[in-house]
Formats: C-alpha cells, structure tokens, sequence
C-alpha cells in the first residue's frame, strides 16, 4: 500500500493535469469555422458584425447566399451527429467501468486511501463524517485548483517541455501501471492463470503502443479507443480511493468548479482555452478527445469527393511533419482542423502571413468550397476528465448502491440528457463551455433520487409483480 | 426484441437516437415523481398493515400511469417546438423527421426504459444462484416476467403513435383510450400470480393497438399483403 501511496503522488499530478483542462468542452477549432459560418449568415441578415471579413466578401456575396441555407441545416443535422459521436465513447467509457466493477471486486474493497483524502470517513458519528468528508473534497479541490493554475502559467510562459513531460510521465504512469493493475485483477477474477513474460509483453505492447498514438500520431479509432482506456482506468482508481460522501461532495464541488473556471473571466480554464485560440494551436491531444477526425475518415470510405480531401490530408501530413520538425510540437496530431484548415487555404491560394485580418479574410473564402468540406470541420472535443467524472458517476453508483442496475440506468440516461443540453448550448453560444456542470447535477439528483425513492417503489412492484 | 427494433430501426439516425434517450429520460422523470408520492405515503402511512401497503401500492400504481401519460403528453409539446426549430432551419421547408417517426421513437424510449426498470434487476438475480418459486410462489416467475415487459415495451410504442396521433388532431377520445388502455394493463396485472388474468388481456390489448396504429400510420389490409408476399 505504501508503494502504492509512493507512486500515487506522481500520478496524482498526472491525474489533475488529465484533470483540469478536461473539464470543459470546446469546439476550438470549429470557433474559426463557426464564425466563418456566422459572417455569412449575418451578411446575409445585415448586422453590423460583417465588416470584420472586409474585402472579399462582396464578391462571394451569391455564393454565400446560396451555401448559407445549407451551412445552416447542415449545422443542425451535423449537431445531432456530433451528439451521437459523443454519446459512444462517453458510454462506451461508463460500460467498461461498470462492467469492471460488477465483475472485479478488488475496486469496490476498501483498501485504503489517497494521501490527498486523509480523512478517513469509518467515523462514530455522523457529524464527524460530514466533517472529515466535507475537508477530504476541501483538499481535493484545493490540489486540483492549484494544479491548474501551475499548468496555465506553464502554458503562458510557453513552458512547454514542463507540459509535454509531464503529460508523458502521467500517461507513462497510467498506461503502464495501472493497466498493469487492472489486468491482474481481471486476471484474478477469472482464475486465469497468466506468467509474468506475457503479461510483460502483453503491457510493453499496450503502453508503447498507446503512448505513441496518444502523444504522436496514430489512426484516430485507436488514438480514441486508448483514451477511452485511460479514462476509465483513471475512474476506476477514483472509484477505489475516494470514500462514499467524499466522492459525490468532490463530483457536486467539482462541477461547480468548472462552471466558475471555465466561464468567469479570470477563470484557468478559460485562459488557457483563449490562449489557445489567440496563438491558434490545438490543446494538448493527451488531454482531449476530439471527434473530429472521424469525419474525415468517413468521408474517405464513402465519398468520392473525399479523395481530393485525402490528397489534401497528405499535403497537411507534410506540413504537419514540417511544422512539427520546426516547433518540436507534438500537437498536430489530434486533428486540429483550424491549423489544418488554414494549411490547406494556404496552399491554394498561396502563403499569407498569419495575421489577424488576412487570417479573417481567408476565413470568408471557403464558401465557394463544396459544403461537403464543411462536415470536416465540425468536430467537437471533449476533454478527458469529463469522461472520468461521469464514469466516476456512474461507476460510484453501480458499486454502491441498493437500487443496483436502475440506479446505473438512471445515472446513466441522465448524464446523456445532460450531454445532450450541453451540446445543444455549445451549438447556441458557440463558445467553449464546462461539460461537467449539467451532466452531474443530473445524475447526481437521479442517483439519489432513484436510490432512495424509485427502488423501494420499483421493489414493491416487483415484489408484487405490478407493472406501472 | 424492442432492442432488435432500436437496432434497426433507430440506430441509424442519430436525431432518432437523441429523441429515444429523451423519451427514455421524461419516463424516468415520471417514475421520480410517482414514487416521491408514493414514498410520502408510505412514510406517512402505518408500515405493519398490510392490507393498506397493498392499496397504497396500487395507489402510487394507478398514479403513476397517470403521471407517465402526463409525461408523454409533455414530451409530444416538447416535440411539437422542437418540429417547429427542425423546420425553419431545414433547407427545404419540411423537417428531416417527421412527428410520427417521433411518436414512434418516443414510444419505445417509454417502453425501453420501463422495459429496462422492471426487468434488469431481475435479470441479475437470475443469473445468480437461486431457484424459482420456492417459497410456494409461481415457477414461471421470470418467464412470465419476461413475457409482460416485452408487452409493456410494445404496448408503450404502440401508445406513443396513437397518443401523438390523437394529440395531432386534437381527437381526445383517441388520448382517453390510451389512457384508459394503460390503466387497464397495469390494472390487470394486479391479477397476478393469477397470470391469465394479466398476460392474455394484455397481449388482446397489444394487438388491438398494433392494429389501431398500424391503421393510423397509414397502413392497410393490402399493404400488409403485398409486405408478407413480398410483391
């Protein structure tokens, strides 16, 4: 226990880095291209804003015209998509940790706790429970908050070999220690019996391998499945660690954390996401999952359209390696659809110099390009750590509760509907937005809700064998 | 087979899906707020009798539908608005979905979530040790089980086409049969252990409704002959 307490820390920073700026929803990338798309409604409704194009939009104006009605249905049926493209691996992540703790019971023993929740809760009273939970998420946070703000001023100053090694280390941790400790239980459970140079190999191939795809380049299924990965595996050591009220008092504490970090001005997240966006790079891809990509291979399979656009791609790919060989940036990969965007503008219609009024100008181009480019462009990105909190959710409420599977359903169906609100805003205010907030008060009211009132209800009536 | 029904018929289009789980969560809300009365009666009420426990029971049962169709009525409002918005923003004037596929959609998210909430804790019992109906309760237990969520879950998206249908065009005797269909399942299965009393009503029930729907949706005598041939 105390090597694993050793290691812990370590991680922990991993962890709260994974964490923080995870904890929001952005659509970066689609911000140019939205308000690309915006500048040609609004041109079309004469407001005001339109100067911000300048010249070339007098002489798109027809083209606009007819490409707007499209732009603007293609928005709200690429929304829904988009929603579903977010919907599987999110439930995807929330399978893997239920059917973990269902079946591996070494997560739901109590084995100890974090060194960052010294509180124990196997207290007398009830009171001096609350207490030690209450100061338990007190310090949690607080590490959290602090985490953050060391990784946006590493982000200002461009610190960005702390960053990139720090994440490495984290992700080096996760995907070698900790699957290491997954499939030992796993192996446990099932009685398998297992020699140490398989699993040997068997853990060097997996970590090797997702390390590369994470952090460099790799097909983008793969690169989502080992997020997917990490992210549970990182739920399922929350899962294991946090103490009952500990654990939803931090799920409540940090949603409302990232409602205040994300959208105040002053907030950490919001800075970095802004910071982001004015030096126009991509966030760090170890901590984001990006549905992006996926147009772009879909598009490959079945459109025809799509071969020029893989052309396309093999010229961003060079570019990617040029630029990647000149910053020594490995965050090209995570399809970054505005750098590989303005690549591709760049190459038609010539290099320009990236300023802010000819980077406004060009962004009123496309629109003499087919509107089947523009589905490319539309990818939303989730952040990792709004997949372990829901899958925290929604494992916390598998492993303890007494309503069982309707509790996990429930838990389940409303931190879809929560995503589902959260997209649906980001489609309104077109910004980036905390993904946490709705989904976990959602899911939180249903947990204790259907925890407490449904399944004596649900009990009764299967008891009795009514059907309401 | 309501599962086999969202594959394929569901799972295609993601605004399908999106409407399905929206569907599933009002049912949830419904169930919320019927079993929060039906906690404060209890709570409120002498827990040794069993006689009123029962009657509360059927009680918070009878409050329930009541509430799941109120909750289904809500949900048609809610889907009108959102036709509305799908509309003005399509391309050409009609939405991509119409509001019988939705009242499809929205009847077998009902169903799946009620289908879901009677059967799955259910299932995991029976996966453990364990044998049926050993305390002098009925051995067929789970297969009956089985067989009355499955009616619920197809009797729930037939109700969604004809309560949406009814709402459509203002025919409240339409909304009223609904209801009162409802209230006769769920009442009948107060039947139970004594299962013909529940399962045959309710499967006459269900085809009654299919017929019902299938007649609204536009079906006829000859459609349905000429889809068996295979013309």
């Amino acid at each position: 226990m105390t090597e694993l307490s050793a290691h812990l820390p370590q991680f922990q920073h991993g962890q709260v880095t994974e964490n923080f700026p995870d904890t929001h929803l952005s659509n970066t990338n689609d911000n140019s291209e939205r308000r690309r798309h915006d500048n040609t409604e609004r041109r079309r409704n004469d407001r005001p804003e339109s100067e911000t194009n300048g010249q070339p939009q007098n002489n798109i104006q027809q083209v606009v015209e007819q490409d707007e009605e499209e732009d603007e249905e293609l928005t709200l049926k690429y929304g829904a998509k988009h929603v579903i493209m977010l919907f599987v691996p999110v439930t995807l992540c929330m399978v893997v940790v239920v059917a973990t703790i269902k079946s591996v019971s070494f997560y739901t023993r109590k084995d100890g706790q974090l060194i960052y929740t010294p509180f124990t809760e196997e207290t007398e009273t009830v009171g001096q429970r609350a207490l030690n939970s209450i100061l338990n998420a007190a310090i949690m946070i607080s590490v959290i908050i602090v985490m953050t703000i060391l990784l946006v001023v590493l982000y200002k100053y461009r610190c960005y070999k702390v960053i990139h090694g720090w994440l490495i280390i984290s992700s080096l941790l996760l995907l070698f220690f900790f699957s290491f400790i997954y499939l030992g239980e796993v192996f446990k459970t099932y009685n398998v019996a297992m020699d140490y140079i398989t699993v040997a190999l068997m853990i060097w191939n997996f970590g090797v391998v997702g390390m590369i795809c994470i952090h460099w380049k790799g097909p983008l299924r793969l690169q989502q499945a080992y997020l997917i990965m990490i992210s549970a595996l990182m739920a399922l050591v929350f899962i294991k660690y946090l103490p009952e009220w500990t654990a939803w008092l931090i799920l409540a504490v940090i949603s409302v954390y990232d409602l205040i970090a994300v959208l105040c001005p002053k907030g950490p997240l919001r800075m970095l996401v802004e910071t982001a966006q004015e030096r126009n790079e991509t966030l760090f891809p170890a901590l984001i999952y990006s549905s992006t990509m996926v147009w772009l291979v879909n598009m490959a399979e079945e459109d025809p359209e799509a071969q020029r656009k893989a052309s396309k791609n093999s010229t961003y790919d060079k570019q990617a390696a040029a630029r990647q060989t000149q910053n020594e940036d490995a965050e090209a990969d995570d399809g970054g659809f505005s750098q590989e965007w303005q690549q591709q503008r760049d190459n038609r219609i010539g290099p320009i110099e990236s300023t802010p009024e000819s980077r406004a100008a060009v962004q009123a181009l496309p629109s003499n390009s087919q509107t089947s480019e523009d589905p490319e462009e539309r990818g939303v990105k989730l952040g990792l750590g709004d997949f372990i909190f829901y899958s925290v959710l929604v494992g916390k409420a598998s492993a303890t509760a007494s309503g069982d599977w309707n509790t996990t359903l429930a838990c389940f169906v409303a931190i879809l509907i929560g995503l589902c609100l959260t997209l649906l805003l980001l489609a309104i205010f077109k910004k980036a937005l905390p993904a946490l907030p709705i989904s976990i008060t959602f899911g939180l009211v249903f947990y204790f809700a259907t925890d407490n009132l449904v399944q004596p209800f649900m009990d009764q009536l299967a008891f009795h064998q009514f059907y309401i | 087979p309501a599962f086999g029904l969202f594959l394929f018929t569901i799972a295609r289009d993601p605004l399908r899906i999106i409407i399905l789980i929206a569907g599933a969560f009002f049912w949830l809300v419904s169930l919320l707020l019927s079993s929060l009365i039906w906690f404060i009666a209890v709570k409120a009420s002498d827990p040794r009798d069993e006689q009123l426990q029962k009657g509360l029971l059927i009680f918070g049962v009878m409050f329930s539908v009541l509430l799941q169709e109120a909750f289904r009525f809500l949900y048609y409002k809610l889907l009108r608005k959102a036709i509305e918005g799908l509309v003005a923003l399509s391309e050409d004037g009609c939405s991509p979905i119409s509001i019988q596929q939705m009242a499809y959609v929205a009847g077998v998210g009902f169903g799946l979530m009620s289908g879901a909430f009677s059967m799955i804790n259910l299932l995991a019992d029976a996966l453990g040790p364990g044998t049926v109906g050993i305390h002098g309760d009925s051995q067929l237990y789970f297969l009956t089980s089985a067989f009355m969520t499955m009616v619920l879950i197809f009797l729930h998206t037939f109700w969604g086409i004809l309560f949406f249908h009814g709402c459509e065009h203002r025919r409240w005797w339409e909304i009223t049969a609904v209801v009162v269909m409802h209230l006769t399942v769920s009442g009948s299965s107060f039947c139970n252990p004594l299962y013909v009393g529940s399962l045959v009503p309710s499967y006459l029930l269900m085809a009654a409704a299919a017929a019902w729907a299938y007649l609204l949706s536009g079906g006829s005598a000859q459609n349905l002959r000429r889809f068996l041939l295979c013309k």
